[in-house]
């Protein structure tokens, strides 16, 4: 029982709770970042496998089709590991930012370019199936008004596209979520590393000199409330908007 | 590129070679038994969500949102240290096994739910009309219908479960990318950052791409089996 209220004290001592929520902060931002930018590297990955058939261009297709493969097929873990080492960090990074130390911010940035790239290659294969499933139509049309083939990609074939991922993506930022705390293995700057760093000098906050189990609990609990909620809501989002895309198709339909 | 280029580092790799298969060993055991563990779990959960029942079906929901909402490695830590400091411990193999098991266990779930509930309502009543019990009507009549469903997402599972194991790593593991890491950051044999990635990404890639093209390719034919049957179904209307 003594280990019990030790461990509730170190979770509602204000100087632990504001760690932790500085955490999933920092979790939520990365995912978002991550997302938003493989949205656009993703788009063009997936614009360049699908359209660039022109004996031309053909040497872009296989680019594209050899980053997407080589990016689906590998762990995530692994690409951090090579970012780690490879990835050139801009000197402007060189110094603290939002309380964190000038070497933790560089960890950042380049556990994010992996992240970012990992993220890429999954929604490039996303928007394809979006690309897909617009109409062959929809190009004849175009080129028919005159657009140029720029011009019906952003205007014409584009938001058809998205309009019918909107679900996908949104489920794709609940993985990238998930896939965040992998920044737990070499960074301390998200919701799991830190709860981990929590973990291993518990001994101070619990008031009781030693690491007990019921501390595994209640922080290790205390993430996975605040992933679940975080999550859970939005994949509840994602059910309400397939929902409310099955109906307005049913309308279509029978309309 | 840290020895992309240099003798000495592929040399190196060459003299320890014998770690990367044992990385690829451990990694490959871990998968298989996770895997035999999350089929069962799968299929239990799955019939359990559309055995109608309410009760039962909410079970399975609640196991499916806790699991596939929390990372993996927070399930990983969580158990690991959970057993540590009960003294307990099982091994970071086995909990390795058990944590992927019954993570990719829910979305097992969620893949044979989808696949027995794409069966109309009717298969079902008529099975059971026939005179067959609850196992011959799944056995006999559901399985064979769903099976080609439920596979192709079921071959990417796989593919996830097999890149998954790479979270062993936070809790100190062998698998590849841990024994990997180990091996660039050694006293003996650290630097050889570029060819050890390579190395370790390309057994990734050599045991994962088939799978996933397989699965894709599946995927693809089977939809385009549907559109011809939905054309074949429509023309057939047309004429009645």
């Amino acid at each position: 029982m003594e280990e019990v209220l030790g461990s509730l004290r170190m979770i509602t001592n204000p100087a632990v709770f504001a760690y932790i929520m500085k955490g999933v902060a920092f979790t939520v931002l990365i995912s978002v970042v991550a997302v938003l930018l493989g949205i656009f590297f993703g788009s063009i990955l997936a614009m360049v496998r699908n359209y660039c058939t022109s004996p031309k261009t053909r040497a872009f297709q296989w680019l594209s089709i050899a980053y997407i493969e080589i990016f689906r097929n590998t762990p995530l873990l692994l690409w951090i590991f090579i970012c780690l080492v490879f990835c050139p960090c801009p000197s402007i990074l060189n110094r603290k930012l939002w309380g964190l130390s000038s070497a933790e911010v560089k960890l950042l940035f380049k556990t994010a370019v992996a992240l970012i790239l990992f993220t890429s290659s999954v929604i490039a294969e996303i928007v394809r199936g979006g690309l897909n499933s617009v109409a062959h139509g929809q190009f004849e049309a175009g080129h028919a008004q005159g657009f140029s083939t720029v011009q019906i990609m952003l205007y014409i074939i584009l938001p058809q596209a998205f309009q019918n991922i909107v679900p996908t993506l949104l489920s794709q930022v609940i993985t990238t979520i998930k896939d965040s705390s992998y920044l737990a293995n070499v960074a301390t700057i998200e919701l799991m590393s830190r709860v981990k760093k929590l973990l291993s000098s518990a001994h101070r906050y619990n008031g009781l000199n030693t690491v007990n189990v019921s501390d595994v609990f209640v922080l290790f609990g205390f993430a996975c409330l605040i992933y679940f909620v975080i999550n859970f809501s939005l994949s509840c989002l994602v059910r309400w908007l397939r929902k409310r895309k099955k109906k307005a198709n049913l309308v279509k339909v029978t309309g | 590129m840290a020895g992309l280029f240099s003798p000495e580092a592929w040399n190196k790799i060459w003299i320890y070679r014998d770690t990367f298969f044992l990385g690829l060993k451990n990694t490959a055991v871990t998968a298989l038994f996770a895997l035999a563990l999350a089929l069962v779990i799968g299929i239990f959960f799955g019939l359990l969500a559309t055995s109608g029942k309410k009760p039962l079906a909410a079970l399975a929901r609640v196991y499916v949102e806790v699991i596939q909402n929390t990372p993996v490695l927070l399930q990983m830590c969580f158990l690991y240290y959970a057993l540590a400091f009960s003294n307990r411990s099982i091994g970071i193999i086995n909990t390795g096994i058990l944590t992927l098991g019954i993570y990719h266990g829910a979305y097992m779930a969620e893949v044979v739910r989808t696949g027995i509930e794409s069966i109309s309502r009717g298969q079902f009543e008529a099975a059971h009309s026939q005179g067959f019990g609850y196992i011959g009507t799944m056995y006999h009549i559901i399985l064979p219908q769903s099976i080609k469903i439920i596979l192709p997402p079921m071959v990417n599972q796989v593919v996830n479960l097999i890149k998954n194991t790479s979270c062993l790593y936070i809790v100190g593991g062998a698998d590849l990318i841990s024994v990997t890491y180990s091996f660039v950051t050694g006293e003996n044999t650290g630097g050889a950052y570029a060819p050890a990635y390579l190395i370790s990404g390309l057994l990734f890639f050599i045991v994962c791409c088939p799978l996933s093209s397989l699965a894709s390719l599946w995927e693809n034919s089977l939809k385009k089996r549907d559109v011809r049957s939905g054309k074949a179904q429509k023309s057939l209307e047309r004429m009645a």
